[in-house]
């Protein structure tokens, strides 16, 4: 007979059972690190121009700089340390992906709950819009956005947001309309406790397991998407490299057999969706109350 | 079944009318595309004759009942870049992409299928979870990032394939396509196999996902206790079954398959819509942007509305429904 | 003495799951006659209805037999390859399901259905096939078969999907059919026509026939023979006279005084107390003794099936020997 535990406990003790999943959890919680810790652990600044060197450009992997420090990933063709600016890569795709996921949870929420709430003509405007807007592919309307806005780090969390608000809203509007119909709620509402409170103390909290198995995947969704977006050219300013801009600014030299500049932010981006998806992964079995054994 | 056509058609014109309009008001209101159609040392009257003839000088409105008129027409106004109409350019432009996405949707149907059913069948076999694995890393690799490497790999280390461009094309009933000849093909291989990764991930999943559950079904166990072939048991009874929504999702995704092509013709500079957009977005040829919006989003309720429609021919109980 | 249609010797099929084994069926004998009709009886989970699979070899992983015999006619089927056991199913041995919503395929016609049963051991022109299909609804009472061979499941009834699949059972004249609480999901009146119609088959083909049931009363009038299940276990087993007459299991006088009678009207209704006990944890000792009213030291041991009377067999160290007023 085990011992009583808490649902916490029982959570990771259902989580640990994949190792594949803790893996995911381990590196993941590497690239946050990296992403955190980035101006700390980075060889060099690749944003000071005083740092860099032109004749280090397009070194490959493991090259010696004029100074005598060695490249482990290479140079970009501005003499940049490969290594450091993945590191400062990681920290804005990251930034980026988690920013618009934030902002996008909580217009979904807002928009979620109150459309469950208002019930209706207004429940079915919104849910007509959101559907709408789910049935065109997220590239299509992050693209047109920035065509319209221009580049820059808001314009691109903007666009992220507007791209992913819908999911949440959806999600969020499902779980609120089952939790709403069960009693618990209905004895609250007897209780004549104001609506905020029911919402904030008795309905998110029941919502939570499927935001955050959506919200896990669709940061892993932001970041691809951002990347996708500055290889395009619409993303990022140069001024701002995210993993996508390196790998695109490495594209003109691919050709020429100097595969490095593309190939380890590449490497970088994957790592970290990878991750996000396999904890998404085993997230999504571990709080489905359908699969508890 | 004909008013549910009907009905649908009716919602369609609707969407594609708000489109027009959030479209048209979006590019239209912003940026200014005489900056940078015009020599930077033209006068101002140059300036002013060439706002003139774009029809620039006129209110929002007009400008945009003269647009949704010549629309209605089929002319959805001139590329300001090319000089020619947009919707033509488009057009042009479109056979490379849809040729690109079918070949796309072939890979993901011809491998995906079968890689599920294996994984579902086995699920606890090390080929099993290699394909899920796969089809994880498939799931989570960046489009783009995917065709670089694919170029690294197969034209700069092993020049096996060409790394951009669509090769010669020859006329097939009509339409330009570039399949028929084996350098069309050598040209066409990476930036198909690079569109359908997504498309392949999500088929096995989806494969897998209804073997699993069609396995567990009465209907399985009971045909295996008529004493049927695992062949047909699964060849027949399961795949059936777990056709429908797959057909569906796929005929879905067909729309998903044209917008990602923007991507995947970025890379491989496929001479399609997709790269025309990424161009037209570069200089601010806003014609050409809302002629592609506006295609799109026809083309998308077109494939819709063949969905419902096959999906209902597909499953007898949806077929009975709509007969009732 | 013949060869029985059916024998089962000491049957173990247990699951192996993360939680631990299984022990869904754990030694089970049977055997049954040509034409012979078995009640086997028991509540949800008894490992009555994996018995039934396992004598079909169609138990899947993380299930298998772990040990026993099973003798069709005589022949080892552990011995069997998996294509002699494909020629086995369908074709010797045949099950009905308990839900007829879920037993046929949604997306394929009856007659498709019908016919690949037939197909798939013999060679017989589809022309041929479809004759045979219309014969056999009509012989399970379904009027205008021709019409129903062209429809699919969703537009029948549920006991007209039952009776479909019975027919599909039959359609090979197996030697023996196993049901799995084939009426428990329909309408009292269509349960006794299809009853009715199932016995009338069987004396006809001299198919023996296996019924899985939880309810004691529904096989009454009709087995020959009744097996109680508890646990993965046989605890009873005899004539259906001797088990309804003098049941000597506390579980299954248990099962008997739940149901309702006309002939102790007013009386109140016993019930059995407490809930099956989890398979995965079964105590040592007689599985039963937690919810028995008889439970002593002893019981910590496990009881042997003990014979009591003339084929009357009991797993019990205290069996009752006092007729009951019969319940129906």
């Amino acid at each position: 007979m085990q011992a009583e535990q808490t649902p916490l406990q029982r959570l990771w003790a259902d989580y640990v059972e994949s190792k594949i999943a803790v893996l995911g959890a381990v590196l993941l919680v590497a690239v946050l690190a990296i992403a955190l810790f980035a101006p700390f652990i980075s060889p060099q600044n690749p944003y000071d121009l005083a740092q860099l060197d032109i004749l280090d450009a397009r070194l490959p992997p493991g090259a010696q700089s004029a100074a005598g420090k060695t490249y482990w990933l290479g140079t970009d063709d501005q003499g940049r340390d490969m290594l450091s600016g993945i590191f400062y890569g990681l920290r804005i795709s990251i930034g980026v992906g988690v920013a618009s996921t934030v902002l996008a949870l909580a217009i979904g929420i807002v928009v979620g709950v109150g459309a469950a709430f208002a019930g209706g003509k207004l429940d079915g405007l919104i849910m007509r819009l959101v559907d709408i807007q789910l049935s065109f592919p997220s590239i299509l309307i992050a693209l047109i956005l920035l065509a319209l806005l221009g580049q820059g780090i808001d314009k691109i969390i903007v666009a992220l947001v507007a791209v992913q608000w819908a999911y949440y809203a959806r999600t969020v509007r499902s779980a609120a309309l089952v939790e709403r119909g069960k009693e618990y709620i209905e004895a609250a509402r007897c209780l004549a406790l104001p609506t905020s409170r029911i919402v904030f103390r008795h309905l998110l909290p029941n919502c939570l397991a499927p935001l955050i198995v959506v919200a896990t995947v669709q940061v892993a969704h932001a970041i691809a998407l951002e990347a996708t977006l500055s290889f395009l050219g619409l993303g990022l300013p140069i001024t701002q490299p995210s993993l996508g801009l390196l790998i695109a600014n490495g594209f003109n030299y691919l050709l020429s057999g100097k595969y490095w500049i593309s190939f380890f932010p590449g490497i970088a981006l994957l790592t970290t969706i990878v991750a996000i998806n396999l904890v998404g992964d085993q997230l999504r079995d571990v709080l489905n109350p359908r699969l508890q054994r | 079944m004909l008013v549910f056509i009907l009905r649908r058609l009716a919602q369609s014109i609707v969407v594609l009318a708000a489109m027009s309009v959030l479209v048209f008001v979006g590019v239209y209101a912003i940026g200014n595309p005489i900056d940078i159609l015009i020599n930077p040392q033209a006068d101002q009257a140059d300036i002013e004759r060439a706002t003139k003839a774009l029809g620039l000088d006129r209110p929002l409105w007009e400008q945009y009942w003269r647009f949704l008129t010549q629309a209605l027409a089929g002319d959805l106004g001139r590329s300001f870049a090319f000089n020619v109409p947009a919707i033509q350019l488009i057009m042009e432009r479109m056979p490379a992409t849809m040729e690109l996405a079918v070949a796309a949707l072939l890979i993901a149907i011809v491998f995906g299928i079968p890689l599920g059913l294996w994984a579902g069948l086995r699920p606890q076999s090390w080929i099993g979870k290699s394909i899920m694995a796969g089809s994880i890393l498939g799931f989570s690799l960046p489009t783009f990032w995917v065709g670089l490497m694919l170029i690294m790999v197969f034209s700069v280390m092993l020049g096996w394939l060409p790394s951009s461009g669509r090769g010669p094309t020859s006329e097939l009933l009509g339409v330009q396509v570039s399949f028929t000849s084996l350098t069309g093909l050598a040209h066409l291989a990476m930036p198909a196999l690079n569109l359908a990764l997504l498309k392949l991930s999500l088929v096995i999943r989806l494969t897998r996902a209804g073997t699993r559950e069609a396995m567990l079904q009465d209907y399985v166990k009971f045909a295996r206790a008529k004493g049927l072939s695992n062949t047909r048991v699964v060849g027949v009874h399961v795949l059936k079954n777990i056709l429908i929504p797959i057909v569906t999702v796929l005929g879905l995704e067909f729309g998903s398959l044209i917008a990602f092509s923007i991507v995947t013709e970025a890379v491989f500079a496929w001479p399609g819509m997709g790269k025309l957009l990424i161009d037209s977005i570069n200089v601010l040829d806003r014609p050409v942007i809302v002629a592609y919006l506006l295609i799109i989003v026809t083309i998308f309720i077109v494939i819709n509305l063949l969905v419902d429609l096959a999906y209902s021919a597909l499953d007898p109980r949806v077929r009975l429904a709509t007969k009732a | 003495m013949s060869t029985p249609t059916l024998s089962v010797e000491d049957l173990r099929t247990h699951f192996f799951t993360r939680k631990g084994v299984v022990k869904a069926v754990d030694g089970v004998s049977l055997s049954l006659d040509r034409g012979e009709v078995l009640g086997l009886v028991g509540e949800s989970g008894s490992g009555k209805s994996i018995t039934g699979f396992s004598i079909l070899g169609l138990i899947d992983p993380p299930g298998r037999i772990v040990s026993g015999r099973i003798r069709l006619a005589g022949e080892d089927l552990a011995a069997a390859s998996e294509s002699r056991w494909r020629t086995l199913r369908g074709k010797h041995i045949a099950m009905i399901f308990q839900d007829p919503m879920m037993t046929l395929n949604p997306v394929l016609r009856v007659d498709t259905q019908m016919i690949e049963a037939l197909r798939a051991h013999e060679s017989i022109s589809s022309a041929a096939a479809r004759d045979r299909a219309r014969e056999a609804l009509a012989s399970v009472g379904i009027a205008a078969p021709e019409e129903r061979l062209l429809a699919y499941p969703h537009q029948l009834s549920g006991g007209m999907r039952q009776r479909v699949a019975i027919a599909i059972a039959f359609l090979n004249k197996p030697a023996l059919i196993i049901a799995d609480e084939p009426t428990t999901a329909l309408d009292v009146t269509i349960q006794s026509q299809i009853l009715a119609q199932m016995q009338a088959l069987c004396r006809d083909s001299g198919t023996a026939l296996i019924w899985i049931t939880h309810d004691l009363a529904v096989v009454a009038g009709f087995a020959d023979r009744i097996c109680v299940m508890y646990a993965g276990r046989i605890v009873e087993q005899g004539s259906v006279d001797a088990i309804l007459d003098r049941p000597a299991h506390p579980y299954t006088r248990g099962l008997l005084e739940s149901v309702p009678s006309r002939n102790r009207p007013g009386a109140p209704l016993r019930q059995i107390t407490g809930m099956a006990p989890s398979l995965l944890a079964l105590p040592r000792g007689c599985a039963f003794r937690a919810r028995c009213a008889l439970a002593q030291p002893a019981c910590n041991d496990e009881p042997a099936l003990t014979q009591i009377g003339a084929g009357h067999l009991v797993r019990c160290f205290f069996p009752e020997q006092a007729p009951r007023g019969r319940a129906t």
